[in-house]
């Protein structure tokens, strides 16, 4: 007796694969917000992964309002690939925000043909889509080696104040002996790229700038750009399951809208991002 | 969409349901190890959560010898543990490293995973008529991520330069500096590791808890009519959806620090007069993150107890739960307030003392839904026909220790008072006897009461007795007189007071402590064996008397062991709350949630309305 299965067959085509007890074999569903479970728990994790972006950056906030100086975005963030040493501040991360919208409202595009059952418009919009969210990365890719090129690192932080507390960019080195980076400097002299001498801010060394800067800057755009990363995974597997018709014989996009869903979200944690990090 | 369906579809549902069951192949391991199973993966995490359960007592056991015996050898337990003892001493290192792992495996892998896990696992779809949780396969995943996190922290004990060390609470920079001490290096890494793992798990979980109780309830089963364990889990579930991310990104970040040198939490660190090069991190931030998670994890661990206490002492005292409504909202005051007090395990870490006040005010009004809680469930006991049983027993031990443990929580809320108490005895006292005892004390009695159910046989009463009462009297016995000691001062995550003559009045104290602290270990593995024991001999659960304790509930309804889909005919249909109890003249002094309202009862409500 107690071996026996009480499995009910699939039998209604809107069944997905291994979940077989949905409330709907028997009844209404009960849900006081009317939304299928699936979504229900898009949702929630969206919520929760909220929570840890939040986390992120109130780090961010506590360690930058603690920090008697902070480097200004408006001079770190002003290269823009072939343009050679013209310098657009918040050019470049102006241009990967675009795109990442853009290919939000792609996704969007997607889910209302899904709504219509138009495959081949799922299909077309989904692709903007991952195109968008695979140029995003390129870009991000090619800001976060330049910063490198310039310096930067998790654990170093080549952007220093002078005197009078204004940024510059310093040259550094792998100190020969103990293998870390450091600024080159004679006495309180450093050097920037173009060669010209500054007087250091009172209370920095030849650790260069706060280090927490470069592990925020790149902690959090690589947590931001690893979800990004999974996003276009997912809607990759979201286009070649609408090919393959999977949803066409499920009967609707639901699994489209839930991917809409994270990406929507992975693009307003970036608006949240950008306004840490550039604007502010 | 999809869950629309119409009503004649229903009527035919329910005819025929019989007809549409089928025999799915079953194999050993789909059945008992990767199984969807909601009753089955809750099995799994009681059988876990006991593994660790032993595991962390036994440690406990072995630095309280070495606090009540400091100039004893033991030879044996160098035999036993190898080179965590030296000369039949137990190594200071060891030390540090079994307290925090104590304190790491109860309150998240016994008191979290060990507790909820098996409870909302089992009694969420149970009680509230549904064949499963919303995702099956999302919960066995949370199940073995759980799994893979605790393999990670067993490994971590058997490193060559310990586990970690700095404190279940991981400060840095013990935590963030691999060189700071030996537990720091590799075992501190894999206590990160293992936490990561951990809380993917209690997000799978909670995800599905949500979700199963919003949409899978069964006909009738409004929110109002759920028994107070299905609200408990469900705010247990919430808040940890909440507050596990934000450890997650304290984790990460640490993780960082340790492996990338960057400087989140670290700031200017000299180690034997060289500058290691960190800048502009604070370790406090790491504070404010650790115990944003911390604080609600307490109530992670005692909600789930609470809601099992409330629905185990309506039934045993043949009573209504007083203040039905009353509880839900004082468990919905204690998550919202819950999120807003975490500076109070701060007031001594350079916190503002503005903050510092309104924290306190925060902290003090908690204490509010706690005792309104309170005052219900004495209220329920109060002249109800109180069956004693094992699990009766263990919820009003529940009731008694969580008075005497929140008593002290409201001293140490105010910042002035906490000045003095903070990290002494006194806070081990209070969170031991709030939490530790009381939480385990809800899990026995959830254990007795739900045994039946889960595995149809009954535990024996006598060795449940034996356990309720050492482990009562003992705890008191090794829980109170702390107070004193941390009155007076004596500091805790101390290897030794030798060194200070003013404690050395507390040498005999700290022997009876730790004499009890042996005794109690003794009796678990009493439960342990009770425990083992009645599944395959215990008294059986016949198909004649499905409802053993008369209670209300709907997964009384269910067949002795029910199969995968728990009903075997259609789901139950609810009509009325779960504690209808000696409400009749006449008959039996119970009215399951599944008979239908008589005319009087019409009538009343109408009335009402
Ligand atoms: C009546 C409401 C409560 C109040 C006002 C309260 C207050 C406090 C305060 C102020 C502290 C910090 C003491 C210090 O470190 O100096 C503390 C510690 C603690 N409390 Fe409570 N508490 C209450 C209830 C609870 C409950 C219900 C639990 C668990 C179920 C709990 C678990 C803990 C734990 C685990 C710690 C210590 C953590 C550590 O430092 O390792 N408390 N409590
Ligand atoms: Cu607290």
């Amino acid at each position: 007796m107690a071996e026996e299965t009480l499995l009910k067959h699939a039998d209604t085509h809107e069944h997905e694969g291994h979940e077989p007890f949905m409330p709907a074999d028997e009844f209404e569903s009960n849900s006081p917000m009317k939304v299928s479970y699936g979504k229900m728990m898009m949702w929630y994790f969206l919520l929760s992964d909220a929570f840890t972006f939040s986390a992120f950056l109130i780090t961010y906030g506590a360690l930058r309002v603690s920090n008697k100086w902070w480097p200004d975005p408006n001079h770190v963030f002003n290269a823009m690939p072939f343009m050679g040493h013209k310098q657009i501040p918040l050019g470049f991360v102006s241009i990967m925000t675009f795109i990442l919208i853009l290919s939000s409202v792609f996704v969007v595009l997607a889910v209302i043909e899904g709504h219509r059952m138009n495959k081949k418009g799922v299909l077309l919009w989904m692709l903007g889509g991952i195109a968008g969210g695979a140029a995003f990365l390129g870009c991000q890719a090619w800001e976060w080696s330049h910063l490198i090129s310039e310096g930067l690192r998790p654990f170093f932080n080549p952007f220093v104040p002078d005197a009078q507390g204004m940024t510059h960019l310093a040259k550094s080195i792998v100190d020969p002996e103990t293998g870390r980076r450091v600024l080159e400097m004679t006495g309180n002299m450093v050097t920037d790229a173009h060669g010209h001498k500054f007087q250091l801010g009172e209370g920095f060394g030849k650790f260069g700038g706060v280090g927490a800067f470069g592990a925020l800057f790149f902690g959090i755009t690589g947590f931001h750009g690893f979800h990004v990363f999974t996003g276009v995974l997912l809607n990759v597997w979201g286009f070649f399951a609408t090919l393959s018709g999977k949803f066409e014989k499920v009967g609707h996009y639901e699994m489209i809208e839930k991917l809409g869903l994270y990406w929507h979200f992975v693009d307003l944690v970036w608006v949240f991002v950008f306004l840490a990090f550039y604007l502010l | 969409m999809a869950e629309v369906i119409s009503k004649e579809h229903l009527a035919h549902d329910v005819h025929h349901a019989p007809h549409e069951e089928h025999h799915h192949v079953e194999t050993f391991i789909n059945k008992y190890i990767f199984t969807t199973d909601h009753k089955m993966i809750a099995r799994q995490f009681l059988f876990t959560g006991i593994f660790w359960a032993i595991i962390g007592g036994l440690f406990s056991v072995l630095f309280r010898v070495q606090l009540g015996w400091p100039d004893a050898t033991f030879p044996v337990l160098e035999k036993l543990f190898g080179n965590w003892f030296n000369d039949g001493k137990l190594d200071p290192n060891a030390y540090y490293m079994l307290v925090t792992m104590h304190g790491t495996i109860m309150v998240f892998f016994v008191l979290t995973a060990g507790l909820s896990g098996t409870f909302a696992n089992f009694l969420i779809p149970l009680q509230i008529g549904a064949r499963d949780m919303a995702s099956g396969f999302i919960n066995m995943l949370s199940y073995w991520f759980f799994f893979l996190s605790s393999l990670v922290m067993f490994a971590s004990l058997f490193v060559p330069t310990g586990a970690a060390s700095g404190g279940w609470t991981i400060y840095p920079p013990l935590s963030a500096l691999p060189q700071a001490t030996p537990g720091s290096g590799t075992g501190m890494t894999l206590w990160l590791i293992s936490m990561a793992l951990f809380i993917g798990s209690t997000l799978m979980g909670g995800l599905n808890y949500i979700t199963t109780v919003l949409n899978l309830r069964t006909r009738g089963m409004d929110l109002f009519k759920m028994p107070l364990t299905v609200w408990a889990l469900f705010f247990t579930a919430i808040i940890g959806l909440l507050s596990f991310p934000v450890l997650l990104s304290g984790a990460v970040l640490l993780i960082f620090d340790r492996s990338l040198g960057t400087s989140f939490f670290l700031s200017d660190i000299y180690i034997g007069g060289k500058a290691l090069g960190y800048s502009g991190g604070s370790p406090i931030l790491f504070q404010h993150l650790f115990w944003f998670l911390g604080h609600p994890e307490v109530y992670i661990v005692i909600l789930p107890a609470m809601g099992m206490v409330s629905e185990i002492l309506a039934t045993h005292s043949r009573k209504p739960i007083f203040g039905y409504k009353a509880m839900i909202f004082s468990i919905l005051g204690i998550t919202i307030l819950g999120f807003i007090v975490w500076a109070h395990h701060m007031f001594m870490s350079g916190l503002n003392p503005f903050a510092g006040s309104v924290f306190t005010l925060f902290t003090l009004l908690i204490a509010v839904p706690s005792a309104v809680k309170v005052f219900n469930w004495l209220t329920t006991l109060w002249r109800g026909n109180i069956h004693l049983n094992s699990a009766s027993l263990f919820a009003i031990g529940f009731v008694s220790v969580f008075i005497s443990g929140g008593v002290t929580g409201i001293w140490l809320g105010n910042a002035t008072i906490d000045i003095q108490l903070h990290d002494t005895y006194f806070v081990v006292a209070h969170f031991h006897i709030v939490m530790g005892i009381a939480a385990f004390f809800g899990m026995f009695a959830g254990v007795y009461h739900w045994f039946p159910k889960m595995f149809g046989r009954f535990m024996n009463e006598t060795m449940g007795y034996i356990h309720f009462f050492v482990t009562f009297l003992g705890s008191y016995v090794i829980f109170w007189p702390m107070h004193y000691l941390g009155m007076s001062g004596v500091p805790r995550r101390y290897y030794s007071f030798k060194e200070f003559a003013a404690f050395s009045q507390y040498d005999d104290l700290n022997k009876v402590i730790s004499a009890a602290a042996i005794v109690v270990f003794i009796t678990q593995l009493v439960f342990v064996a009770n425990f083992i024991y009645s599944i395959y001999k215990g008294r059986k659960m016949t198909s004649d008397n499905l409802n053993p304790w008369n209670s209300n509930t709907l997964e009384w309804t269910t067949p002795v062991e029910p199969g995968h889909g728990n009903w075997p005919g259609a789901l139950p249909t609810v009509y009325r709350w779960p504690y209808d109890y000696s409400k009749n003249t006449t008959g039996p002094d119970f009215t399951p949630q599944t008979v239908p309202l008589t005319e009087q009862e019409i009538k009343e409500l109408e009335s009402h309305a």
